[in-house]
C-alpha cells in the first residue's frame, strides 16, 4: 500500500508545500530518499569487493582515457554551393513564416533555418494565433520532420513502387466510377481548414456528384462543434477574448493548456493578471475534472467527475437567470442533495459572473458533451457577453460535419460493400476509431485502399497503398487560425522522402494529376484575388485559373509569404441567437442514475458503492491522438500535472486509489529518486478491458479514472510502438470522453513508471510562493516572511564587478500554466539529448528546465503551482568552486559558463547545486550516426558527448550573435534584443530575461517588483534568475 | 641474519627515485613540446586539394580581394568558400582548357559540389565568428599568414588555444587599421603598441576572456 492515504495522520498543516504524496504524508522512507542523492549507487559503493572493482576501474579510465585526449583532429571537408542561393550568406539563419495546423487550426510560426535545413521553430509576432508564442507541440515539429521513422517509400502491399504506377492504378479506379459518378468513392480526412484543399475536395465531389468526403480527427473539438449546432441551429465558430474578461468560468475547460487559440488564449489570460494592477485581475472559476493547467491557475476549483459538470453547469445557469437550462426531473447528475459547499460555490460563481455582466466569460471544455457547450452559449448570451468577450464568427473548419456519425458512416457503408476506393488522407483511423466502430475490420472490405501518412502505421499496414506524406515544412498548402486569418504554409526544405502533400493526392483526381503543390496553392489565391481587393484596381472578375499572375497579386503573395497571414481573412463577428431549452445528455442521466447522486465539493462524498466507476478518455498532453508518439522530445517531456513520461497510466485520485488498494510507490531501484512502482490494474469497462498502471493523482475527482489516449500503439515506430496501453480500445462511440461502469481489479502485477516529480528534488527548499490579492494589496511584504538573505559580505570570494552586461532572468510563477513549450524550445534550441524511458527511470533525463510542481492544502483539491526551474546563474555559485579542472567558471557578464572541453565527469557541481539544474551525460545519449537528426541540431551550440556535465546557459549562443550584431552596426545592445529560446516560445510570457545593469531594462524592474523572490536565498547562493510569487484573486465570498 | 640486498641496491634506489623525478620532468616537456609540434597543429604543412588552387597566383598574381571569394567575411561567422559560380565567372574565359580546371567545369556542369580539405579547422566546441574580427580591427594576414605567398594553402598559426587568448589579452599587439584589415601588403608599424592601444580606444575592443565568448 502506498503511504498516501489521507487516513493517515495528517502531519502537514494547511499552508504547508508538497510536491509529492509522500512528502505530505511525512512519511520517514521518503524523507530518506529525499536525502539520499544517489541512492542506487550507495551500496554499491558500502560492498567491499565493488569498491575495489570500483577503484580499478576508476584508475584504469584515469589511465586510459587521458591517452583519449591524443586523437589528431580528422580532417574536414567544405563543400560550398555550385550556386550559392541569393539571399543566403552562409553561417547566418533565415527565418520564413509558415504555419502548422493541428486539429484543422493553425498557428503562425516562424523557422529558423541554416544552409536550408529547418532547425526552429518560433511563434510568428504578426500571426494572432502566436503573437510570437507557441505550444509544445509546434516546438517538437522539428525533430517530426527529421524522424527517421517516417514513411520514406511509396508502397503497394510493401513493395516499392514509382508514383506513376500509383497514379495508374487510381486513375483505372476512377475511370470505372466515372460512369457511376463515384458511388464508389470516400475521400476520409481529419478536419480542413485549409481552404485550397476545401476547393480540391468539392472540386472532386463536382467530378463525382455521389462521391462522399468524410472526416475523422480525434485531435479537433467534436463536441464544442456539436454544442453550437445545438445552441444555434448550425455550426458557429467561437472564440474568446479572455483579455476583455473580468470573470471566467470553465466548464472542465482546458483553454489555457489545449485547443484552439490555446497560445493566444494563454497569453491574454496572463496580461490580465499583473498584479501590478490589482484592479485589473481577472478571476477564473474552474469545474475540474482531470487536473488541468487551467484549474492550476484557478482561482477556485472544484474538482468533479466529468458527468457532474452538465448539472452544476444547469444550476449556475438557472442560477443566472438562464431559460430553458433546467434538467428534467430525477436527472439532476450532482443535484439537489450536493452539500453546502457546493451551493455556497455555485451561488457565488453565479453571483460573481452577474456582477460583470458583459465582461464574464464561460468557456466549455472540448471533452464535455454538446448540451454543456449550449448552456455555456446561453449563459454568455444571458450576460452579454456575446459580442464582448465572446465572438462568434463562421466556423473556422470547412464544412465542419458530426465527425462521428461520419466515421460511422462510411464504416457502414464499407461493411455494406459500398466502397470501392478509399482514400485517407492524413490520420490514423484505424487506431484511432473508437472500439465499437470496426473501422479496421470494414477497410478490407475496400476494393482499393489508399493511406497517405506520414508514417508507416496501423492504417497504412490495412491499405494497399502507402503513400508518404510530406511534413509541412516540406510542402506548400494553406491553413486557417483559430480567428479565422489564413495564412499559406511555406516549405523550408525538399520534400526529404519524395513525399506528397494532399493537394498533390488531390491533383491526382483532376486532369491534371501532375500539378505541384505551389501551383494549386498559388492558382487558388489568385483566383480569390479579387475577393480580398488584390489586383490592380480593375478588381472585376476572378483571373482564370492558368491566366498569369497580375504584378499586384505578385507582390500581395509575396507579402502573405513574408509575413506568414493574409491579412483580412480573418473571420467577421455574426450574431447569432440561442434557440430554445437545451435538451440534456442522455449519458449524464445515465451516470446520475448509476452513480448515484453525491457531493461535488472536493469529493466529500464516498465513491459510489458498488465500486463501480467512471472512466474519462482524455487525448494526451504530449503525444495527443497518438500523432506524435514518436517523437521522443514529447514522449519525454514530462505531462503537466502528472510529470510522467514515456507512458500513459490511469490516473486516480488518493481516495479511489485507497478505494481499490492500488497505488504506486516512489522506488530507489535504479536511480536517483527514481521512479513510481505502481500496480497494475484491469480495466473492465462494457465488455472490453485492457490493462494499465495506476498512477495516484492529487486533486483528481473520486469515483472517476482518467485514462490519456495515443499510447499502446503497434506501429508507431521505433520511439512510440509499445509505450502504455491502448485507451481506445474501451472508448465506444456513445462515450467518447467519460461514461459510468467501469470496474477496475488489481491484477498483482507491478510496473515501472517514469515519474519525474521525484527526480531533482530541492531537499523540501525553495518553494514557489503565493498569497491572495487582498493580502498582497494590503501587506504585500506577507511574501517575504521569514526570509533570511545573509549579507552580501558573507562569502570568502571576492565580489565580481560587471563593467558591461549583467544578464538575468525572471520567472513569473503567477502566468506560468506548466505547458512545456519552454522545456521543448530549450530542447530544440540547445541539442539536448532524449535519453529513453530507461534512463528516466535513473533519473537521468537531461533538461535543461524542469518545471515542478508545487501543491499546497489538501489531497483531494490542492492548490497546484508550477515552478521552471533552469540554472539559477548564481552570484556566487556553488557549482563553481568544486570543480577541479575549471570547467565551470563565471563570466564577465555573470554567466556560470559550462566548458565541456574541460569537464572530465567528477559530477562534483551537481552533487554541490542546491537547485539540481546540473545534467551529466551518464552515457553517449545524442545520436550520433543517423543521418537526418543531424540535420536538425542548431549549429551553433555544441552536440555533447558523454561524461560532460551540461546546463542552462541563459541561451548563451543568442547572447553571442546579439552582441556581435550590435557591436557591428555600433549601437548599444537595447532591451529586448536577446530573446532565450524558453522566453520567445511562453505562451504566458513568463519569463523574462535582460540586464540587470540597465535599471530601465523589463527584467531589472521586475527584479525590483515587491513580488520578486529568490529560490533558496537563504544560502547566500544569489541567483540571477528570479521569481515571481504567485497572487490569487480569491474571491472573499468563498474564502480559499 | 645475512643482508638481503646488495649494497649497490642503495645507489640503484636513489638514482632511480631522483632519476624518475627528471624522466617524468622530461616526459611532460616532451609532450608539451609535442603537442605544440606542428605534427599536431598542422601548423605550417600545405594540404592537398582536389584542385591546385594557389593564393599566390590570385592574391599576389592578380591582385583579387580577399572579398571577392570569401563573401561572408563581414556579415557571418563564416567567411565564406566560394560557390563554383564564382570560379567560372573568369575561368569560363580565361584557361577556360585547362586540365587543371577540370574538377570545376565538372563541378559546374554536373551541379556537385568540389569537396574542398578543411585548412584552418577548429574544435567543434569552439565558435569562431569572423566578421567580428574584421570589424574589430583584426588583419586576414594577422591569422592566415601572408596567404599572397602560399602556393598552396597552409594554417600559419597554431591555432591553440593560448594562440586565441595572446591576442583576446593584449589585442593592441595585433590590430590594425580597419583600411588595412583586407590588406596582404600591411606590416605592423614601430609603433605598434601605440598605434595598438589607440585602436583599441577607438573600435570600443573588449578583452574578452571569458569561457563562453568562444564556447558554448
Amino acid at each position: 500500500m502506498s503511504p498516501l492515504n489521507s487516513s493517515k495522520p495528517d502531519n502537514a498543516g494547511p499552508r504547508t508545500w508538497w510536491r509529492a504524496l509522500e512528502e505530505r504524508a511525512g512519511d520517514p522512507a521518503f524523507q530518506e530518499l529525499l536525502h539520499n542523492e544517489f541512492p542506487s549507487q550507495v551500496e554499491a559503493i558500502a560492498d567491499p569487493v565493488a569498491r575495489r572493482t570500483f577503484l580499478k576501474l576508476m584508475g584504469a579510465s584515469l589511465a586510459l582515457g587521458g591517452f583519449t585526449g591524443c586523437t589528431l583532429q580528422p580532417s574536414e571537408k567544405i563543400v560550398p554551393y555550385v550556386r550559392q542561393p541569393e539571399e543566403l550568406i552562409p553561417g547566418r539563419p533565415l527565418f520564413f513564416a509558415t504555419a502548422m495546423a493541428l486539429g484543422g487550426v493553425a498557428i503562425g510560426l516562424l523557422v529558423e533555418s541554416h544552409e536550408g535545413r529547418p532547425t526552429k521553430i518560433e511563434g510568428n509576432p504578426l500571426h494572432p494565433g502566436s503573437l510570437g508564442a507557441t505550444d509544445a507541440f509546434a516546438q517538437a515539429a522539428v525533430l517530426g520532420l527529421y524522424d527517421p521513422d517516417r514513411s520514406q517509400t511509396l508502397t503497394n502491399l510493401g513493395d516499392i513502387r514509382p508514383w506513376s504506377a500509383f497514379l495508374g492504378e487510381l486513375r483505372a479506379a476512377l475511370a470505372a466510377q466515372q460512369p457511376l459518378k463515384g458511388a464508389g468513392v470516400r475521400i476520409l480526412t481529419e478536419s480542413v481548414s485549409s481552404p485550397t484543399l476545401a476547393a480540391q475536395i468539392r472540386d472532386v465531389l463536382s467530378r463525382f456528384p455521389s462521391a462522399k468526403w468524410h472526416r475523422w480527427d480525434p485531435a479537433s473539438g467534436e463536441q464544442a462543434r456539436a454544442g453550437a449546432r445545438l445552441a444555434f441551429g448550425e455550426y458557429v465558430g467561437v472564440r474568446y477574448r479572455f483579455d476583455r474578461a473580468d470573470v471566467i468560468l470553465a466548464l472542465d475547460s482546458d483553454f489555457l493548456g489545449c485547443g484552439p487559440g490555446s497560445v493566444r488564449y494563454a497569453r491574454d489570460f496572463a496580461e490580465r493578471r499583473r498584479p501590478g494592477q490589482a484592479g485589473r485581475m481577472n478571476r477564473l472559476y474552474a469545474l475540474d475534472s482531470m487536473p488541468s493547467s487551467t484549474g492550476a491557475r484557478a482561482d477556485h476549483r472544484l474538482p468533479v467527475r466529468p458527468s457532474e459538470v452538465e448539472g452544476l453547469a444547469r444550476r449556475i445557469a438557472a442560477a443566472i437567470g438562464v431559460g430553458g437550462v433546467e434538467q428534467a426531473t430525477g436527472s439532476s447528475a450532482g443535484g439537489q442533495t450536493t452539500s453546502d459547499q457546493t451551493a455556497r460555490w455555485i451561488n457565488a460563481v453565479a453571483k460573481d459572473l452577474q456582477a460583470h455582466r458583459g465582461s464574464s466569460l464561460v468557456v466549455a471544455g472540448d471533452e464535455q458533451p454538446a448540451a454543456v457547450h449550449a448552456v455555456a452559449h446561453a449563459m454568455n448570451a444571458a450576460l452579454g457577453n456575446a459580442g464582448s468577450t465572446v465572438i462568434y464568427t463562421d466556423p473556422v473548419e470547412a464544412e465542419p460535419a458530426d465527425q462521428l456519425a461520419s466515421l460511422g458512416d462510411l464504416v457502414n457503408d464499407m461493411n455494406a460493400g459500398a466502397v470501392d476506393l478509399l482514400v485517407i488522407i492524413g490520420g490514423n483511423p484505424v487506431y484511432t476509431a473508437p472500439a465499437d466502430v470496426p473501422f479496421g475490420a470494414a477497410l478490407s472490405k475496400v476494393r482499393l485502399r489508399v493511406h497517405l501518412g506520414l508514417y508507416d502505421d496501423e492504417t497504412s499496414a490495412l491499405c494497399h497503398w502507402q503513400i508518404p506524406e510530406t511534413h509541412f515544412l516540406e510542402a506548400w498548402s494553406d491553413a486557417r487560425a483559430y480567428d479565422g486569418t489564413a495564412s499559406i504554409v511555406q516549405p523550408l526544405i525538399a520534400p526529404l522522402y519524395n513525399g506528397k502533400s494532399a493537394h498533390e493526392l488531390l491533383a491526382a483526381f483532376t486532369d491534371r494529376p501532375e500539378r505541384s503543390g505551389y501551383d494549386i496553392v498559388r492558382d487558388y489565391w489568385n483566383a480569390r484575388a479579387a475577393d480580398l481587393k488584390i489586383g490592380g484596381g480593375d478588381g472585376a472578375a476572378a483571373p482564370k485559373p492558368g491566366a498569369g499572375f497580375s504584378a499586384a497579386f505578385e507582390s500581395a503573395w509575396r507579402r502573405w509569404l513574408h509575413d506568414g497571414l493574409i491579412p483580412g481573412t480573418a473571420l467577421s463577428a455574426r450574431t447569432v441567437a440561442v434557440r430554445g431549452p437545451i435538451p440534456s445528455t442522455s449519458i449524464a442521466t445515465m451516470i446520475a442514475g448509476a452513480a448515484g447522486p453525491r457531493g461535488a465539493a472536493g469529493g466529500t462524498a464516498p465513491p459510489p458503492a458498488d465500486g463501480a466507476l467512471e472512466i474519462v478518455f482524455r487525448s494526451d498532453p504530449s503525444v495527443l491522438d497518438g500523432r506524435f508518439a514518436n517523437n521522443g522530445w514529447l514522449q519525454e517531456l514530462p505531462k503537466p500535472i502528472t510529470k510522467l513520461t514515456w507512458d500513459n497510466a490511469v490516473l486516480v485520485s488518493p481516495k479511489t486509489a485507497e478505494m481499490l488498494k492500488v497505488g504506486g510507490v516512489p522506488s530507489m531501484q535504479g536511480g536517483e529518486h527514481g521512479q513510481i512502482v505502481s500496480d497494475v490494474v484491469e480495466l473492465r469497462y462494457r465488455g472490453r478491458s485492457v490493462k494499465g498502471a495506476a498512477f495516484v493523482v492529487p486533486g483528481h475527482p473520486d469515483g472517476c479514472a482518467t485514462v490519456h489516449l495515443g499510447y499502446g500503439r503497434t506501429r508507431a515506430g521505433q520511439v512510440g510502438s509499445g509505450t502504455g496501453f491502448n485507451a481506445n480500445a474501451l472508448r465506444t462511440s456513445d462515450a467518447m470522453s467519460f461514461g459510468p461502469g467501469l470496474q477496475i481489479a488489481r491484477t498483482g502485477e507491478r510496473y515501472s513508471l517514469a515519474c519525474t516529480q521525484y527526480h531533482h528534488l530541492m531537499e523540501g527548499r525553495g518553494q514557489v510562493r503565493a498569497i491572495t490579492r487582498d493580502e498582497f494589496v494590503r501587506n504585500p511584504s506577507a511574501l517575504k516572511e521569514g526570509d533570511q538573505t545573509p549579507p552580501k559580505t558573507l562569502t570568502l570570494y571576492p565580489e565580481h564587478k560587471y563593467e558591461g552586461h549583467k544578464w538575468g532572468m525572471t520567472i513569473d510563477v503567477n502566468a506560468c500554466i506548466g505547458c512545456n513549450a519552454c522545456v521543448v524550445g530549450c530542447q530544440s534550441e540547445n541539442n539536448i539529448p532524449v535519453v529513453g524511458k530507461a534512463q528516466v527511470l535513473a533519473g537521468r533525463e537531461m533538461h535543461w528546465l524542469r518545471i515542478d510542481t508545487y501543491y499546497r492544502g489538501p489531497v483531494d483539491n490542492p492548490e497546484t503551482y508550477f515552478q521552471p526551474v533552469p540554472c539559477m546563474q548564481c552570484e556566487n555559485a556553488p557549482c563553481e568552486v568544486v570543480c577541479p579542472v575549471g570547467a565551470t567558471v563565471h563570466s564577465d557578464e555573470g554567466l556560470n559558463d559550462m566548458v565541456y572541453n574541460r569537464c572530465v565527469g567528477t559530477r562534483y557541481c551537481s552533487n554541490n547545486c542546491p537547485y539540481k539544474v546540473r545534467r551529466f551525460n551518464f552515457l553517449l545519449y545524442q545520436d550520433w550516426t543517423t543521418p537526418s537528426l543531424k540535420l536538425g541540431r542548431n549549429p551553433d551550440v555544441t552536440v555533447r558527448s558523454r561524461g560532460v556535465m551540461e546546463k542552462c546557459t541563459y541561451c548563451v549562443q543568442r547572447i553571442n550573435e546579439a552582441k556581435i550584431d550590435a557591436e557591428k552596426e555600433e549601437r548599444p545592445l537595447k532591451d529586448g534584443d536577446i530573446k532565450t529560446a524558453c522566453q520567445q516560445v511562453c505562451p504566458a510570457d513568463a519569463i523574462v530575461f535582460g540586464d540587470l545593469n540597465d535599471p530601465g531594462s523589463r527584467v531589472a524592474q521586475l527584479q525590483r517588483e515587491v513580488r520578486n523572490y529568490a529560490l533558496l536565498a537563504e544560502l547566500n547562493t544569489r541567483p540571477r534568475t528570479t521569481y515571481l510569487a504567485v497572487v490569487r484573486n480569491v474571491n472573499p465570498e468563498l474564502g480559499e | 641474519m645475512p643482508q638481503i640486498f646488495h649494497r649497490s641496491t642503495n645507489t640503484i634506489a636513489r638514482v632511480s627515485i631522483f632519476g624518475a623525478v627528471f624522466f617524468i620532468a622530461g616526459l611532460l616537456l616532451l609532450a608539451t613540446a609535442v603537442s605544440r609540434s606542428s605534427w599536431v597543429t598542422e601548423a605550417g604543412v600545405p594540404r592537398e586539394q582536389p584542385i591546385q588552387f594557389s593564393h599566390e597566383r590570385h592574391v599576389a598574381g592578380n591582385g583579387i580581394d580577399c572579398r571577392y571569394c570569401h563573401t561572408s567575411v563581414e556579415d557571418s561567422a563564416f567567411a565564406g568558400i566560394p560557390p563554383t559560380k564564382t570560379c567560372m565567372n573568369c575561368h569560363s574565359q580565361i584557361f577556360s582548357n585547362s586540365p587543371f580546371l577540370e574538377p570545376v567545369r565538372e563541378s559546374f556542369h554536373t551541379d556537385r559540389s568540389i569537396e574542398w580539405t578543411r585548412v584552418h579547422d577548429l574544435p567543434d566546441f569552439v565558435y569562431f565568428n569572423h566578421s567580428i574580427h574584421v570589424h574589430k580591427g583584426v588583419g586576414c594576414t594577422t591569422c592566415h599568414g601572408q596567404v599572397d605567398r602560399m602556393p598552396l594553402m597552409w594554417q600559419a598559426k597554431s591555432l591553440q588555444m593560448e594562440w586565441c587568448v595572446d591576442c583576446h589579452r593584449e589585442p593592441e599587439r595585433y590590430v590594425r587599421p580597419r583600411d588595412a584589415v583586407f590588406s596582404v601588403e600591411y606590416a605592423p608599424p614601430a609603433n605598434q603598441l601605440e598605434l595598438g592601444t589607440r585602436l583599441v580606444a577607438e573600435y570600443h575592443i573588449q578583452k574578452l576572456t571569458s569561457c563562453s565568448t568562444c564556447h558554448r
